[in-house]
């Protein structure tokens, strides 16, 4: 369990005053000059030797992310992207972070500019957060009032300005091709890889993008140090992690944990059991809507990080841990998140922009019961079309979840076409 | 209606807005500038709106319009005074969006993109907005109404009705996304 001392976010909840004075009474932008005097060589070593690992869902290490950039010529410009468009189905940390520790956001975007050599920054945040960027907005010109931001930022010597983008209303934005699309002014629509952001990013020059959590971290990493940050959490999966814990929990939450905590612990200890007691439990979606389900004997063991989690064919994702007692209709609240992935689709690539609507119509019949076991199989196929064969990762994503079902509960499917067939 | 003009207020935030991009991008604004017009008219965008913003950031009218139609945020027919946007994803489908929906149903009369007759609400059930903590959550115009259930949100859509002030957040008194104290108490004891 994580010690109190070990907790980054003391204001998850807004307990606290998240304006300037609030964040520096909680030691945001503390010596941050100093941070940035070791150098930008320091601060990439530093984040990559605390294990730092991308906090948006793939797990992508940090430190080597920003290594990616391209040596600066001097004459083409940098940028630095944060990625806040939150809304993978189970996650609203970010929105915590957003609206009650703003500060945290800011002074890591400005150290992260300076690792990658950015004078620009941009932070995308979903259109629906309309109070959240309000937020953000505000904290932000408090940094620029206090010399924090803008020209010889933080007295480091280092001119960044960051600048609000407001997106409306697009799930597929939070892949970072299309956020660049997005912020460049077209439908959000990905961009193939390679070349990878940091070659060809934002406006075609090198730009990095990355997730609030995992730079809202990086000013800490760096004033305690990368042991301390390594020595939280389980091996290849270091620090802490804020968790969504939603669905039939007794007291939903967010909370900051350590990697690695074991699901059960997590579910009892801070959303007070499952609904009913934990043999109440059906199935668990551990990571966000795009990882598949496990079942409540793999919640019994499982650890909460990306190792353990793809291991029982799962994965961390987010952290959005949405969970199901006995009442659910498992078919149906698969079919739902079908649905969104449907709704959600660019329509770009065939295989995602038809499979997801088919998946969803065929899934909606099994629900209901009509169909033959037969056509558990084709649905199970027409998932396996699909991964793989996207530009992005919005097809695995809708794949994964229906591949989880039938891993887990094809009995379940077949018995409701037994019935419907008796009937 | 006659062609669209950004208000004098709000011209100078156009102005604001294009200093966050190149000189030579300015293209990137089109998002900022359809919420700012879309907050002008009332909250939808009407076609001449699209003519004067594409015209003012250079871009063809139709990619104004891919822009238009393909993120959710931006309506291009009038909408009622309230919109009632439901999430309906399976978090908040799991705790309860399903009865709310209902109460649309039941007390305003309306179905998932419908306008109540005398253009107060407008309904429409949208993809997870990113509260699941707080689920079920609804949001109304800007704001989040969160720990719904049945009651408090019928609750709301009187006093909405009746022009009464309404309090965003938690309807069960969290605090943000915090453990409701009385239910980890309980659990404790």
């Amino acid at each position: 369990m994580l010690k109190a001392s070990d907790r980054i976010f003391i204001n998850l909840y807004g307990i606290h005053d998240w304006r300037l004075k609030g964040a520096e009474a909680r030691g945001d932008w503390d010596k941050t000059k100093a941070l940035i005097a070791k150098g930008k060589d320091w601060i990439i070593q530093e984040i990559t030797a605390s294990g730092l690992r991308g906090r948006g869902g793939a797990g992508f290490p940090t430190g080597r992310k920003w290594g990616f950039m391209p040596p600066d010529d001097g004459k083409t410009p940098r940028y630095l992207v944060v990625n806040a468009d939150e809304s993978e189905p189970g996650t609203c940390k970010d929105r915590d972070i957003l609206r009650f520790e703003p500060h945290k956001l800011i002074e890591g975007a400005l150290i992260a500019a300076v690792a990658i050599g950015a004078h620009v920054g941009y932070v995308y945040v979903r259109g629906e957060f309309y109070t959240e960027a309000n937020h953000l907005e505000e904290a932000i010109a408090e940094a620029y009032k206090a010399g924090l931001l803008g020209k010889n930022a933080a007295k480091s010597g280092w001119d960044f300005d960051l600048y609000v983008h407001r997106g409306a209303g697009a799930y597929i934005c939070g892949e970072e091709t299309a956020l660049l699309e997005s912020l460049e002014g077209r439908k959000g629509m990905p961009r193939l890889k390679p070349p990878f952001p940091a070659i060809v990013g934002l406006y075609g020059c090198p730009t990095i993008v990355n997730n609030v959590e995992t730079l809202a971290v990086v000013p800490t990493i760096l004033r305690r140090g990368a042991s301390w940050f390594g020595g939280i959490g389980t091996s290849n999966n270091a620090g802490t992690k804020i968790y969504c814990l939603s669905g039939h929990v007794n007291t939903p939450c967010n909370v900051e944990e350590a990697m690695g905590i074991p699901l059960k612990e997590l579910i009892e200890k801070y959303g007070s059991g499952v609904r009913g007691g934990w043999d109440n439990l059906l199935a668990v979606i551990p990571g966000g809507s795009s990882v598949p389900l496990i079942p409540k004997d793999v919640c019994e063991k499982v650890l909460m990080d990306f190792t353990s989690l793809a291991e029982v064919k799962s994965g961390l994702g987010t952290g959005g841990i949405i969970v199901m007692d006995k009442s659910t209709d498992i078919v149906r609240a698969i079919a739902r998140l079908s649905k969104f992935y449907m709704h959600e689709s660019c329509g770009q690539c065939t295989p995602c922009r038809e499979g997801t609507g088919w998946i969803w119509r065929m899934l909606s019949r099994l629900a209901d019961g009509i169909g033959s076991p037969k056509d558990i199989d084709v649905l199970e196929e027409v998932t396996y079309e699909i991964e793989g064969h996207t530009i992005c990762a919005l097809g695995d994503a809708a794949a994964w979840p229906v591949q989880g079902l039938i891993r887990h509960f094809r009995p379940e499917l077949e018995r409701r076409l037994k019935i419907n067939r008796i009937a | 209606m006659t062609a669209f003009k950004f208000s004098k207020e709000n011209e100078e935030r156009v102005k604001e807005i294009l200093t966050h991009y190149p000189p030579d991008r300015k293209a990137s604004a089109i998002l900022p500038l359809f919420e700012l017009a879309q907050r002008q008219c009332g909250g939808w965008l009407p076609k001449e709106a699209l003519e004067a913003i594409t015209e003012m950031l250079e871009v063809s009218l139709i990619r104004g319009y891919e822009v238009a139609t393909f993120y959710t945020m931006f309506n291009l027919k009038p909408m009622g005074k309230y919109h009632l946007q439901i999430c309906g994803t399976t978090p908040c489908m799991l705790r309860g969006s399903e009865d709310l929906k209902g109460v649309c149903q039941r007390h305003l009369g309306i179905e998932n993109k419908e306008t109540t007759k005398d253009g107060l609400f407008t309904l429409t059930e949208v993809e997870c907005i990113g509260a699941c903590t707080n689920a079920p959550v609804v949001q109304i115009n800007d704001d989040y109404f969160e720990d719904l259930d049945e009651k408090s949100f019928l609750k709301i859509l009187e006093d909405l009705k009746a022009d009464r002030p309404v309090k965003p957040g938690s309807a069960i008194g969290r605090q943000g996304s915090a453990p409701e104290r009385r239910r980890a108490n309980a659990k404790g004891k």
